[in-house]
């Protein structure tokens, strides 16, 4: 199912959570709501369910507008940060219990619930702890039930609140990988929050970056990562140096390579990698020398200090291959000359 | 808790429990543990203080209530007065715990899950019958119902008994009992939260179904809780009850109020044996209490 937001506005007192937003996400999609804690994700997350109301805009999804329709007639599966089983219920009643709460005429028979709830036990592949209690489980065990139990009504869109926020890092990993391949078998269009870049680049297949309540960009993780709208965005998702024309060194920026003949902005974005670092010809009239390294395992990540004009020194990171660091054989407080390859422009 | 009107359980006596529930897994620290003879002094005084003003009365209760034998005390519990206070406290009870009941999950749904202005105002009123002396209680009832009282000369146009009968009765235990519920449930459901609802909700149940499947499971040992100290509070409310009452025997006596009367008369035996009557609810209830408190841990500990 399409969903559609227009001009979705909320106010909580004079906290503008979601001022203005538009938004379209096409059927099958596997979208990750992106930002800061406060950003207004999970509010706007919370709308297109109907748990909270929007002061203005619309929702529509498949085209029929459902702004003003209770969240059990929107044919939505929710899944909560911290989970919400129900802890009185087994791990089968929690399955089970969207379908035997439908009205008598469309509630399946009996047996046909058992059948159900265990092929979606089998989908999450926890079938042997259909008898346990909630809290009879781990973190991740929890949180792949709350998924089955919120596909057991078949909803047409699944919507996820921070799924993996409260789980550790290493069931983090597994569960992503998880979720992006239930997505690719049920197909059904979902929408997930995160303010991990890494998690939404990682799981989703379109990015919305949300900031103060507006969307920053929308797209696909390559093209969010690769081609930022804005200051904003690329300092949130992965890493970045950041250069200010006016006060630092221009002239050492021109030699970095960068054409400040023709800036397109005032300030100059560029990502690690796209830092190259050589051994200088001329190592005494170098501004750049090694502080520090970390090995990030493939990469190591080199921690730059450049003497600034006014004394003050500024820390550049910069990404290489293991192999490539190994070669060039570099120590702690090295000089070295830099080549940007490519630099994002903003104002 | 002894033969007269069990006592007024506070709301003390349940952070109390859960402060001790806590306290219990937690290794003590040394520096804590006081040398023995404090240890026994402090275990010996609190006997003798438990002993002197809760056992031996309630022994004495019995005593007194069988100090001419059994058919004595059977004769003083078959006499029609006494059966008729039995029937009032138990129609006054039957009456008030479900209006209670009522009254406080509405007040602790209202409270957990809106937020509204004055909350906090509504809180402190609840809790207001607890800070009025019962016999204030009663007097306000009087002010308001009784024949100099501001409805007064409308209840008598239409002939309307409350002062002095049954209503008034059940309007001043109403009073008294008000808040055993909704304080009992308040904190309960402010902690619970209501993802649990919410995910109910989203799974396509109706409100109603989200109350009896999801709501009600998770706040059932609180709400027993709640509903026994009310019901216990019901039976034995002297105060507030005696301004209303009349004390019209046979009418409007609840057992608290026959045994007061009889025990004036001299009538010894029975006077005791109805406040042995008491004295057995008061144990029961004081099981069903220590019950449901266990109940409670035992679920809260899986969560």
């Amino acid at each position: 199912m399409s969903i559609t937001l227009n001009n979705i506005g909320k106010r909580f007192g004079n906290f503008a959570a979601l001022d203005n937003i538009n938004l379209e996400i096409p059927e099958g999609e596997l979208v990750a709501l992106l930002g800061p804690s406060g950003c207004g994700k999970t509010t706007l997350l919370r709308i297109i369910a109907g748990l909270e109301q929007a002061d203005r805009g619309q929702v529509l999804l498949n085209g029929s507008d459902v702004t003003d329709q209770p969240v059990k007639n929107r044919q939505i599966g929710f899944v909560f940060q911290h989970y919400a089983l129900f802890r009185h219920m087994t791990v089968f009643d929690n399955i089970a219990f969207g379908l035997r709460v439908k009205p008598r005429k469309e509630r399946p028979s009996e047996t046909k619930i058992q059948e159900k709830v265990h092929a979606l036990l089998n989908l999450v592949q926890l079938d042997w702890l259909a008898d346990r209690f909630p809290d009879q489980l781990s973190g991740g065990q929890r949180q792949r039930i709350a998924l089955a139990r919120a596909l057991a009504v078949e909803p047409s869109v699944l919507l996820l609140d921070e799924p993996f926020g409260a789980l550790d890092a290493s069931v983090r990993k597994d569960l992503r990988l998880w979720l992006r391949h239930l997505h690719h078998e049920l197909n059904v269009t979902s929408i997930f929050v995160t303010h991990d870049q890494e998690e939404a680049m990682e799981v989703a297949s379109q990015i919305v970056v949300l900031n103060h309540g507006k969307i920053e960009q929308k797209g696909s993780p390559s093209e969010i990562y690769d081609s930022p709208n804005n200051d904003f965005v690329s300092r949130f998702i992965g890493h970045t140096n950041v250069f200010q024309l006016e006060k630092d060194d221009s002239s050492w920026l021109a030699g970095a390579g960068i054409i400040i003949d023709d800036p397109k902005g005032i300030v100059a974005h560029v990502r690690p990698h796209n830092i190259q670092v050589e051994k200088p010809q001329d190592p005494a009239n170098s501004p750049v020398y090694l502080k520090d390294w970390q090995h990030l395992g493939a990469i190591i990540r080199l921690e730059l200090s450049k003497d600034g004009t006014n004394g003050k020194a500024t820390t550049i990171f910069a990404e290489m291959p293991n192999e490539q660091f190994r070669e060039l054989a570099l120590q702690k407080g090295d000089r070295l000359s830099l080549h940007i390859k490519h630099a994002h422009w903003f104002n | 808790m002894v033969g007269t009107p069990p006592q007024r359980p506070t709301l003390r006596d349940a952070q109390m429990n859960t402060v001790t529930a806590t306290h219990a897994y937690q290794p003590k620290p040394i520096a804590l543990n006081d040398p023995g003879w404090v240890r026994f002094g402090l275990i010996g005084v609190t006997l003798a203080i438990i002993g002197l003003f809760l056992i031996l009365p309630l022994a004495t209760v019995l005593i007194e209530a069988f100090s001419k034998g059994w058919t004595a005390y059977s004769d003083s519990l078959a006499h029609p007065d006494t059966l008729a206070a039995i029937r009032l406290t138990l129609l006054t009870a039957a009456v008030t715990v479900p209006l209670t009941t009522f009254f406080g999950i509405c007040a602790a749904w209202a409270i957990a899950r809106f937020e509204f202005r004055g909350k906090s105002l509504l809180i402190t009123l609840i809790d207001l019958p607890f800070s009025v002396s019962p016999v204030i209680a009663g007097l306000i009832f009087v002010l308001v119902f009784g024949a100099q009282g501001w409805l007064g000369p409308w209840l008598s146009e239409y002939d309307i008994k409350v002062i002095f009968a049954v209503p008034g009765i059940i309007l001043a235990t109403l009073f008294v009992t008000f808040p055993f519920v909704a304080r009992e449930l308040i904190p309960l459901m402010q902690e619970m939260g209501h993802e649990e609802e919410e995910a109910a909700l989203s799974l396509g149940a109706s409100g109603w179904q989200t109350f009896f499947k999801v709501t009600l499971p998770n706040i059932k040992w609180g709400l027993l809780y709640g509903v026994l100290l009310c019901n216990a509070r019901a039976m034995g409310e002297f105060g507030a009850v005696s301004v209303v009452s009349g004390h019209i025997r046979g009418l409007t006596n609840t057992l608290p109020l026959h045994v007061e009367i009889t025990y004036n008369e001299y009538d010894f035996v029975g006077s005791f044996a109805s406040a042995s009557l008491l004295a057995g609810l008061a144990v029961v209830t004081l099981i069903v209490k220590t019950y449901l408190e266990w109940r409670q841990k035992q679920d809260r500990k899986a969560v």
